[in-house]
């Protein structure tokens, strides 16, 4: 099979983060019935996608894909996810928490930081149960926040989708433990150990298309708390005295429009953001408002479900 | 890029997290809003200094406690190469926590209090460095700015610490020691020049010229079956490719190989990564094989060149480190997860526990407790290839699971 191919072939070298990558991967689709890979239609769950393609070619990826809407998207993100599924062949399970709040599940927050991110764990938990998913593949980095550094690649949950972070399973050496009783869950990290910037330069080197808004562009934006918002979208609050300029922005990371905020940059070339982001001097989750709720923002909401 | 995976080890206020953040903001691996939270979290505190611990320690009760419980992953980067520090607890009753950070790791940094010298910690430290044959050690000696930078302190504490390597069964383990303050950033990342009498490397120095091989390229071929691909569509109908690691040695198109445990053979027909076809794959590579013949081939099964074969056993003698409250009992059942490989089996005996100050192997009472190390024996239902942990590191260890709580309760390192 593909002889002509060999002739020339070489010898292959691993990327070690690569390959560990896609080791589990493999071991997600051995140990468990019903994974599902949560995809946001980020960088970091685009490079899952392709280390998933990589890691069952010639196969087709062997789970669904699912996305968590919090109904406050960058309209670019989800033009590009259902390009991307349709791409690929692969399934795309959408739910909404717009529906959560609809069902009186959650409440909307309200005032001037209101953000849907931490109603997501609700409307995640659910469809966990409604789908019965034994795994959830998420691009959590170990390197993003200082709880997200305590994770396991292999994160057990219990069936209220709790964290508990005092009494994690001892993970050695390679050897992933996927053993769990009906109604847990294991939420899956295969990048755990990368870095934003090796996410950055694997995406560079791959030549993954990404969504437009990763890229400098115009945008009509305001100031608040020394943080570049978008003004075009009336789900993030704007006060009346918080002025509209146009500026040329951004987005380093794409989560809830209301919680995310832009970066002023020209970098409209992969290389012009890989560059940007070895000189940045601010870390990824700087632009991210959620995280700074509290000093423990995250390991809070990860002890309650979120992923 | 390369990676070097680095554990840190120490006792409680040694002054571990201070070392990780200097190498971190020494290196300009920190982030200026990072800076600024530890810079508010110090100043709530009281501190009139940073308080790098937290930032490293990721978890309320780690924060609240001032103490490490579970292993933080931390990350930075110099031009020539990335470093993952998985920064352990010191304490005992987080062992287990120490050796899940210390198995994945090439390098181990001890860190010593000159003020306090070779303490018990030290011992159990570089005893889990051992069995674990991390190869390289750093003896870091911290807080010489206390010790006026005094180079008896430093030459004492090093004569102890050779008197405890006299007593390692880890005659190859480079053992090297650097004076250091953390705090005022001597030796750590720029040379100090408070210590003169100090010609050799700083910490940084030492990691960059450490050779990055990961556990999984030591020793012969070992290729545990994950998954089976079986594509079906037209264009790959008959593609039947075996997804794995290749850990030790590598893989060539047309080697002659068994399959364990069927013991049938054939020959490497190719080796794809990706869309891509090879000729040949190293150690640590995730790629997907074919064989010549059609063999019956599971997850869970293992490849290995045909003269390179492992041992095939079903009694296993195992130094095991406990990790689980409930104590590991001879009668007892446990699964068995040995590379892909999962085995039901019993636990024949509870030999002798070994103690961490190097002072040689206990009479037991027959049990196994929590953080504790001692000499299995183990009957398995079904046999295991395999090879010693000194051998090859994967394919020499294994971990043993509860059947009841399905958690990971030991790690066993094959004698």
């Amino acid at each position: 099979m593909d002889t002509t191919e060999q002739k020339d072939a070489k010898v292959f070298r691993a990327n070690a983060l690569e390959s560990e990558a896609i080791y589990i991967f493999r071991e997600v689709v051995a140990q468990f019935e019903k994974p599902v890979l949560l995809f946001s239609g980020g960088k970091d769950s685009i490079t899952l996608v392709r280390l998933a393609q990589k890691a069952f070619w010639p196969a087709k990826i062997p789970f669904p894909l699912m996305h968590i809407d919090t109904g406050h998207n960058f309209p670019e993100t989800i033009e590009f996810r259902d390009r991307l599924v349709k791409e690929l062949g692969v399934e795309l399970i959408v739910r909404h928490v717009q529906d959560s709040i609809d069902q009186g599940k959650v409440i909307e927050e309200t005032g001037k930081y209101a953000s849907r991110n931490t109603l997501q764990t609700t409307t995640l938990l659910d469809a966990i149960e409604e789908f019965k998913f034994d795994a959830c593949i998420g691009g959590a980095r170990r390197d993003e926040e200082k709880a997200r550094a305590k994770e396991r690649i292999f994160s057990v949950r219990d069936d209220f989708g709790q964290w508990d972070e005092k009494n994690q399973r001892p993970e050695l050496f390679d050897m992933l433990n996927g053993k769990i009783e009906i109604g847990q869950n294991v939420r899956v990290f295969p990048i755990s150990n990368w870095t934003e910037l090796d996410v950055w330069n694997y995406i560079e080197q791959e030549q993954i298309e990404i969504p437009s808004i990763y890229f400098a562009h115009k945008r009509n934006t305001f100031l608040r708390d020394g943080l570049i918002w978008s003004a075009e979208d009336e789900v993030v609050f704007r006060a009346q005295d918080e002025e509209v300029q146009e500026r040329t922005v951004r987005f380093r990371t794409v989560g809830d429009m209301s919680c995310t905020a832009a970066v002023e940059s020209t970098a409209n070339t992969i290389e012009k953001v890989v560059a940007e982001i070895r000189e940045s001097k601010i870390s990824e989750r700087g632009a991210r408002i959620d995280d700074k709720r509290s000093e423990a923002a995250m390991e809070k909401r990860k002890q309650q479900g979120y992923f | 890029m390369e990676v070097l995976k680095i554990a840190t080890a120490g006792s409680v206020d040694d002054g571990k997290s201070t070392l990780i953040g200097r190498l971190l903001y020494d290196t300009h691996s920190l982030t200026d809003d990072k800076i600024e939270a530890i810079r508010n979290s110090s100043r709530k505190k009281g501190y009139d200094y940073l308080d790098f611990s937290l930032a490293t320690d990721g978890l309320v009760a780690e924060r609240e406690q001032g103490i490490t419980i579970d292993v933080a992953h931390i990350y930075f980067s110099t031009a020539e190469r990335s470093y993952i520090i998985a920064d352990t607890p010191g304490h005992v009753e987080y062992t287990r926590n120490m050796v899940t950070g210390a198995s994945t790791s090439q390098v181990a940094i001890i860190l010593i209090d000159a003020r306090k010298g070779v303490i018990e910690q030290t011992y159990r430290h570089f005893f889990i460095n051992n069995l674990l044959r991390i190869k390289d050690v750093i003896v870091a000696v911290n807080k010489m700015d206390l010790v006026g930078y005094d180079q008896t302190v430093f030459e004492d504490i090093k004569q102890n610490f050779e008197r405890l390597n006299a007593n390692s069964t880890y005659a190859e383990q480079n053992v090297s020691y650097i004076p250091i303050s953390a705090l005022k950033g001597d030796n750590v990342v720029a040379k100090s020049n408070e210590m003169p009498w100090y010609q050799g490397e700083t910490i940084l120095q030492h990691l960059g010229g450490i050779e990055s091989t990961d556990v999984n390229e030591e020793g012969e071929v070992r290729f545990s079956v994950q998954t089976v691909i079986r594509p079906k569509t037209d264009e790959f109908h008959d593609f039947r490719g075996f997804a794995g690691k290749i850990k030790g040695g590598n893989l060539k198109v047309g080697d002659q190989v068994t399959v364990l445990p069927s013991m049938t053979t054939s020959k490497i027909e190719s080796i794809y990564f990706y869309d891509k076809g090879y000729k040949e794959a190293e150690a640590g590579s995730s790629v997907t094989i074919t064989l010549e013949d059609e063999i019956n081939i599971a997850r869970g099964d293992m490849l290995v060149k045909s003269n390179e074969l492992p041992r095939v056993e079903k009694d296993l003698t195992a130094t095991v480190c406990w990790m689980d409250s409930k104590q590991l009992r001879p009668g007892t059942r446990y699964v068995v997860q040995h590379n892909t490989n999962r085995v039901l089996s019993k636990i024949a005996e509870v030999g002798s526990v070994i103690a961490t100050d190097f002072s040689g192997k206990k009479a037991s009472d027959g049990t196994l407790g929590l953080n504790e190390i001692g000499e299995v024996k183990i009957k398995l239902s079904k046999p295991i290839f395999s090879d010693s942990y000194i051998a090859n590191k994967s394919n020499g260890s294994f971990i043993l699971i509860d059947e009841h709580s399905n958690t990971t309760a030991g790690v066993g390192f094959i004698n």
